[in-house]
C-alpha cells in the first residue's frame, strides 16, 4: 500500500517535472544544433581559407561545393536555433550572449550581412584562385562583427 | 622659536617645491616638431594601425561613424570610469590645437594646458613613436568630420582624480626605449607592435598602479571589460606560424576558421588595412618574443 502510493507520488513528481526537463532539452539541442551549423561554416571556410591562401591546391569544384554549403548554412532561419532561454546566462555551454535576444532585429541583419557575403562568394567560386581572398574579406567581417557583439569572449 | 617656525617653513617649502618639481610635465622642445610637415596619407595607415576609431570613433558601426571622432567609449579600470574624449578637428575635439600640442599629448601624454593625461590614453606605448609618424596622423585626422559633442569627465575618486599624481606615476613607468631589445627582434614589427599598435595594452598584466608588467610582455592579461581574459599571445601559448597570425590579422580568422571576438574585431579592421608586410612583420615580432607560460 505505501509502496503504491510512494510509487504514485514519484509518478506525479516526474510528470510535474517533465515539461521542464523538455525545455532544458529542446534548449540543449538548440545549442548542439548551432554550433552544428557555425561547424559547417567553418569546414566550407577551411576548404576556401586554404585555397585563398595558397596552402592547397584550387579546385573548382571544391571550392563551389564549399561555398554553396556555406550560403546553405547562411540562408537558416535564426529563430528555431536561437530559442528564448538558451542565452549565456541562461545555459553553462551557451555562448550567446543575452544581446542576441535584446537586439534580435540587429541579430539578424547580420546574419543576413553573412549571407550577401556567402552568396558573394558563390558568384566567384569558379572563377580562380585569385578571386577568393578578395570574396573572403566581407565573410571574415560579417561574422567577427556579429560575433564581437553577441558571442562571449572565451 | 622663530628659527625653528623658519627652519620648519623652510623644509615645507622645499618638500612642495620638490614635490611640484617631481610632478612636473615634460612636453616636448618645440622646434622638435617645428620642422615637420604630415603626409595625410601616411597618417591614414597609422591611424588604422593605431586603431584610433576603436575607443574614439562613434559607435554604431558604419565607415562613416567609426570616423567622427567623438568619443565617449567608456573604459572601467579599478581606479574609477574613463570617458574617451572627442578628438574630432572641431572647437569640441581638438580643431584648436597645434601640431606641438598633438605631439604632446601623443608622446609625452600631456595636454595643451599643461596637465597629464590618464595613461587609460595609451600614451606610454606612443612614446615610442617617430614624431614623422604622429605628424602624418595629425594630417590625415584633419580630413576627418567634425564632432560637436563635449567631451564626458572620466568620473574618477579621491585621489585618482588628481592629475598631478599622474607625474609620479610617470617618473615610473614612462619607458626610455624598447620592451624588447634582442638582435633577433624584428624592428618593424618591434615598432608597430610595442609603439602604433599598442598590443601590450590589453595583451600584458598589470601592477597594483596600473602599470604594464614588462617581464610578463604580451603573456596576457584579465579583461578589462570584465568578461573572460586577453589571450598570451607569446610563443608559451599561441602556436599558431608567422603566416597564420599575418592572416589573422588580415581576414579575421585562426587557423580553424573561427573569428576574433571582443575588441580584436575592431583591432582586425585597422590591421586588414595596413600593407601585408605590416601584418608579417607583427607576425614575426609576435613569434620572436620570449615565452611567457
Amino acid at each position: 500500500m505505501l509502496i503504491t502510493r510512494l510509487a504514485s507520488l514519484t509518478l506525479a513528481g516526474a510528470i510535474a517535472l517533465s515539461p521542464l526537463t523538455a525545455v532544458a532539452q529542446d534548449g540543449e539541442a538548440a545549442i548542439e544544433a548551432r554550433e552544428g551549423a557555425m561547424n559547417v561554416l567553418g569546414l566550407s571556410l577551411g576548404t576556401i581559407g586554404g585555397m585563398a591562401k595558397g596552402e592547397v591546391e584550387y579546385d573548382a569544384e571544391a571550392a563551389t561545393a564549399a561555398a554553396e554549403n556555406l550560403a546553405a548554412i547562411a540562408s537558416l532561419n535564426l529563430g528555431p536555433l536561437f530559442p528564448e532561454g538558451t542565452s549565456s546566462d541562461d545555459m553553462e555551454d551557451s555562448r550567446a550572449l543575452p544581446a542576441v535576444w535584446a537586439e534580435w532585429d540587429e541579430f539578424q541583419s547580420q546574419w543576413d550581412d553573412l549571407g550577401a557575403a556567402a552568396d558573394g562568394l558563390v558568384d566567384v567560386a569558379a572563377d580562380g584562385q585569385e578571386g577568393l581572398g578578395a570574396a573572403l574579406g566581407p565573410i571574415g567581417q560579417a561574422c567577427g562583427s556579429c560575433h564581437r557583439q553577441f558571442r562571449q569572449s572565451n | 622659536m622663530k628659527k625653528l617656525l623658519l627652519a620648519v617653513l623652510l623644509i615645507a617649502l622645499i618638500v612642495v617645491a620638490g614635490g611640484l618639481w617631481l610632478t612636473r610635465t615634460k612636453p616636448l622642445a618645440p622646434e622638435a616638431t617645428a620642422s615637420l610637415d604630415g603626409d595625410a596619407e601616411a597618417g591614414a595607415l597609422i591611424f588604422a594601425a593605431g586603431g584610433c576609431a576603436s575607443c574614439h570613433g562613434t559607435e554604431g558601426g558604419s565607415e562613416e561613424d567609426r570616423l567622427i571622432l567623438a568619443g565617449g567609449h567608456a573604459i572601467d579600470s579599478d581606479f574609477g570610469t574613463f570617458y574617451t574624449p572627442n578628438i574630432s578637428p572641431s572647437e569640441a575635439g581638438i580643431g584648436g590645437w597645434s601640431l606641438e600640442e598633438f605631439a604632446d599629448a601623443m608622446v609625452r601624454g600631456v595636454s595643451p594646458e599643461g596637465q597629464h593625461y590618464y595613461p587609460a590614453f595609451p600614451y606610454v606605448a606612443y612614446s615610442r613613436m617617430e614624431l614623422q609618424d604622429v605628424a602624418d596622423l595629425w594630417a590625415y585626422m584633419q580630413t576627418l568630420p567634425e564632432s560637436d559633442t563635449a567631451s564626458r569627465p572620466h568620473d574618477l575618486p579621491f585621489p585618482f582624480n588628481v592629475r598631478r599624481g599622474l607625474g609620479l606615476w610617470k617618473l615610473r613607468y614612462m619607458p626610455d626605449g624598447w620592451v624588447m631589445t634582442g638582435e633577433d627582434i624584428p624592428e618593424r614589427g618591434r615598432y608597430l607592435v610595442e609603439a602604433v599598435a599598442h598590443c601590450g595594452e590589453c595583451h600584458t598584466s598589470r601592477d597594483e598602479l596600473g602599470g604594464l608588467i614588462t617581464v610578463d610582455w604580451l603573456g596576457g592579461a584579465p579583461n578589462p571589460s570584465g568578461e573572460g581574459s586577453i589571450p598570451n599571445i607569446t610563443p608559451g601559448a599561441l602556436d599558431w606560424s608567422a603566416e597564420d597570425i599575418a592572416y589573422y590579422l588580415e581576414s579575421g580568422f585562426t587557423p580553424d576558421f573561427d573569428t576574433a571576438g571582443g575588441s580584436m574585431v575592431d583591432v582586425i579592421h585597422g590591421t586588414s588595412q595596413l600593407p601585408a608586410k605590416d601584418r608579417e612583420a607583427i607576425a614575426d615580432y609576435v613569434k620572436a618574443v620570449p615565452a611567457v607560460e
